[in-house]
């Protein structure tokens, strides 16, 4: 049960909206979609949901296209709230589930036990727009899960909630992932791909500018951080060559460095001016990678 | 077709559950049990507030003898009304109608050749059922009078005023008797207004619930689930047989506050529920373009609801299909008079028109069997043509969003639907 999109190109007119995007996403794991606003991401999924037909290349799921035959093994969590906002969750979540071909009765008990597990048992016959947006965003959720999919399309899951809560629907996923289900999850927030995701891509301007597993993704980058507390001036450290950015914080600063080698460099250097409280080599951040490839004004 | 019929119990039952719904429809059956009993009600209240008591008219009378024979009529006519002869002059009694002590006052007299001459005051503008009443008695006082003077028999009086025998006859194929067309125009006048209303009602519900839909985004997991086509229909289907449903309703109501009322009302509305074969066949009729106009409509529609993404911009978009509904009403209301005007003809073969234009056709002439068959074909192909083009415009339609609201927006719904 594979996602594979190959050379998907999707033009609305002039503007290409998707350029050439090759993934595939395994049973089992989680593919992370990283872009700004209206960086194709919306129009990538409304290709894999069939909604709108890719110009070139082609999506199958399974070896098979996805038809509105295969629409009950998918769950789809769009961007925005879509919910209607006068009927009852209860209402709701069973009509949502039938049309995704499930029995009445299944998609009562079914949307009994995730409204307890979501700790939301007591809104089931509240109309949704009596909810807090987060209590909406979960219901959302439940709706994108409660037929069992096989392939479940995330789009910015976790916006609107708390910590707490952004917890509780991370666990729910992972289960479903753990169950062989195949995720595909757009964010931009770094750190939530950065936790759930084994691979990745970044979206710009409809371009896939990176992509691959995380770990090949911050090996390929090349750069890596140094952070350094002290309580002295380290300003002189900014004109090392090879330091290509500095985020100075209130204990010390973060040298973004082109190789490792570098890293003594800055070292003896510190020392210079006095004792140092905290030296460490660490991996590019996501946040850093996106930041280099797309450009601060995204970020 | 399993997606098909849970949308289409969605658009049902959701909407039927609303509050909106169930209290327009439990005032409607209210209006309706009120509007059969209205006259009983009339009675009732003028009973309580005495509305109809005794009235006492002041007379002054310079002739003599008409107080008296006045008094006589009303005795045997108008036993509510008592007649009394003043002794006040005219103009304490006007002074007393200014202080609105007494209501109005009547004065008499003969003149040289024996004719009556009342002269009857009042404050009230709104008057009319009392001057009506003395004058017909006053009339009738009179005529005895002058058949007295004449020497004429009472008989001979009678055949005086003996009307004569007038029946007009239509010979023309398409026209119906008389008494059938003003039979037919009342119920034709009804079911009109029903269509009328039913077609904007149904119509504009369906826009507002595409938008809706598209407002708060559920269109995008409906549509991932259920092709937009299949949506549309379902959707149309499912407000339309709710729109039938609540017309059902009230014609029940209708039907049951009819037989259950204690007064007649007036006019043809007691012929409009008798069922005479005429009635069948234009409440068959009623059906069929009601259905027919609805579908023309709702598929218009819902073409223009998935154009816009906010509800508050639905009126606006439809507003000029409601255009072409009014249009189409006045046309046929125009032709209630005249039912056989040439430019109804033509018309009713105009499938935006033709569901209340042909209708009042067929409802108030008697037309050869083709007309009204080949007007339900024209709208049938149209309705078929529509939710052709409709669906393509919904595929895009619904994925478009932005501040769309001009017909412009069609091509590009159709190209974003080809994609």
């Amino acid at each position: 049960m594979t996602l594979v999109l190959e050379h998907v190109t999707k033009r609305f007119g002039d503007f290409t909206a998707v350029d050439d995007l090759t993934l595939s996403v395994g049973e089992g794991t989680m593919y992370g979609f990283l872009g700004a606003n209206g960086a194709g991401k919306t129009t990538t999924f409304r290709m894999i949901l069939g909604l709108l037909n890719a110009n070139e290349g082609k999506i199958t799921w399974n070896n098979k296209r996805i038809t509105y035959a295969t629409s009950p093994e998918i769950g789809y969590l769009p961007e925005e709230r879509g919910l209607y906002p006068k009927m009852k969750v209860e209402d709701q979540l069973v009509f949502l589930g039938e049309l995704r071909g499930m029995k009445k009765a299944d998609a009562k008990s079914e949307l009994k036990k995730w409204l307890e597990r979501m700790e939301i048992s007591h809104y089931a016959t509240k109309k949704v727009e009596e909810l807090s947006k987060g209590n909406q965003q979960k219901i959302q959720v439940i709706a994108s899960l409660i037929h069992n999919p096989r392939l479940l399309i995330l789009d910015e899951p976790f916006s609107g909630l708390d910590p707490v809560n952004v917890e509780m629907l991370k666990n729910a996923i992972l289960d479903f992932r753990n169950q062989g289900a195949t995720i595909v999850f757009s964010s931009h927030r770094m750190d939530h791909v950065e936790e759930l995701c084994e691979q990745l891509s970044i979206i710009h301007k409809g371009k896939q500018i990176v992509s691959g597993t995380l770990r090949d993704v911050k090996r390929s980058f090349g750069k890596q951080n140094i952070r350094i507390h002290s309580d002295n001036d380290l300003s002189q450290l900014d004109s090392i060559s090879g330091v290509t950015s500095v985020q100075k914080a209130i204990e010390g600063a973060v040298y973004q460095v082109e190789s490792e080698h570098i890293a003594e460099a800055l070292l003896a250097e510190a020392l210079k001016s006095g004792p140092i409280r905290h030296f460490a080599i660490e991996e590019p951040s996501l946040q850093d990678i996106f930041i280099e490839k797309v450009g601060k004004e995204h970020a | 077709m399993r997606e098909f019929w849970i949308i289409f119990k969605q658009a049902f039952v959701t909407k039927a559950k609303t509050k909106s719904f169930v209290i327009t429809s439990a005032v409607m059956i209210a209006a309706i049990f009120l509007f059969a009993n209205v006259s009983k009600i009339i009675d009732v209240v003028q009973n309580v507030t005495g509305g109809d008591s005794e009235e006492t008219l002041q007379v002054i009378d310079t002739s003599g003898v008409l107080v008296d024979k006045l008094n006589e009529q009303f005795n045997v006519n108008e036993k509510a009304i008592t007649v009394e002869l003043s002794d006040k002059t005219e103009q304490e009694l006007m002074k007393k109608v200014e202080e609105e002590k007494i209501d109005s006052f009547l004065t008499l007299a003969l003149d040289d050749s024996n004719t009556i001459q009342a002269n009857y005051t009042t404050m009230s503008a709104t008057d009319f059922s009392l001057p009506s009443k003395i004058q017909d008695a006053l009339q009738t006082i009179q005529t005895e009078m002058k058949a007295e003077e004449l020497s004429l028999s009472g008989e001979q009086v009678q055949t005086l005023f003996l009307p004569i025998q007038f029946e007009q006859n239509n010979i023309s194929p398409s026209a119906k008797s008389e008494n059938e067309l003003n039979q037919a125009r009342v119920l034709v006048y009804v079911l009109m207004f029903v269509i009328y209303f039913a077609v904007i009602l149904y119509s504009s519900m369906i826009a507002t619930e595409v938008a809706t839909e598209k407002s708060s985004r559920v269109m995008e997991i409906l549509i991932s689930s259920v092709s937009p086509v299949k949506h549309m229909f379902a959707k149309v289907l499912g407000i339309g047989s709710l729109g039938l449903a609540q017309i059902a309703l009230y014609g029940i109501a209708g039907f049951i506050a009819m037989k259950t009322a204690a007064t007649e009302i007036p006019g043809g509305f007691s012929d409009f529920f008798s069922f005479s074969d005429i009635n069948k066949v234009t409440l068959l009729y009623a059906i069929v373009f009601f259905l027919l106009g609805y579908f023309l409509y709702a598929t218009l529609a819902a073409l223009l609801g998935s154009l816009v993404s906010r509800t508050e911009d639905v009126q606006q978009m439809i507003m000029p299909m409601t255009m072409l509904i009014v249009v189409a009403f006045i046309l046929a209301a125009s032709g209630l008079g005249n039912p056989e005007l040439g430019y109804l003809q033509i018309t009713s073969f105009i499938p935006f028109f033709a569901p209340l234009v042909m209708f009042l056709r067929v409802g108030m002439l008697d037309l050869p069997v083709w007309e009204p068959l080949l007007s339900i074909a024209i709208m049938l192909v149209t309705i078929f043509l529509l939710g052709w083009f409709g669906a393509r415009v919904y595929r895009g339609g619904v994925l478009m969003y932005g501040p769309s609201r001009s017909l412009k927006d069609i091509k590009k719904a159709i190209q974003l639907g080809k994609e």
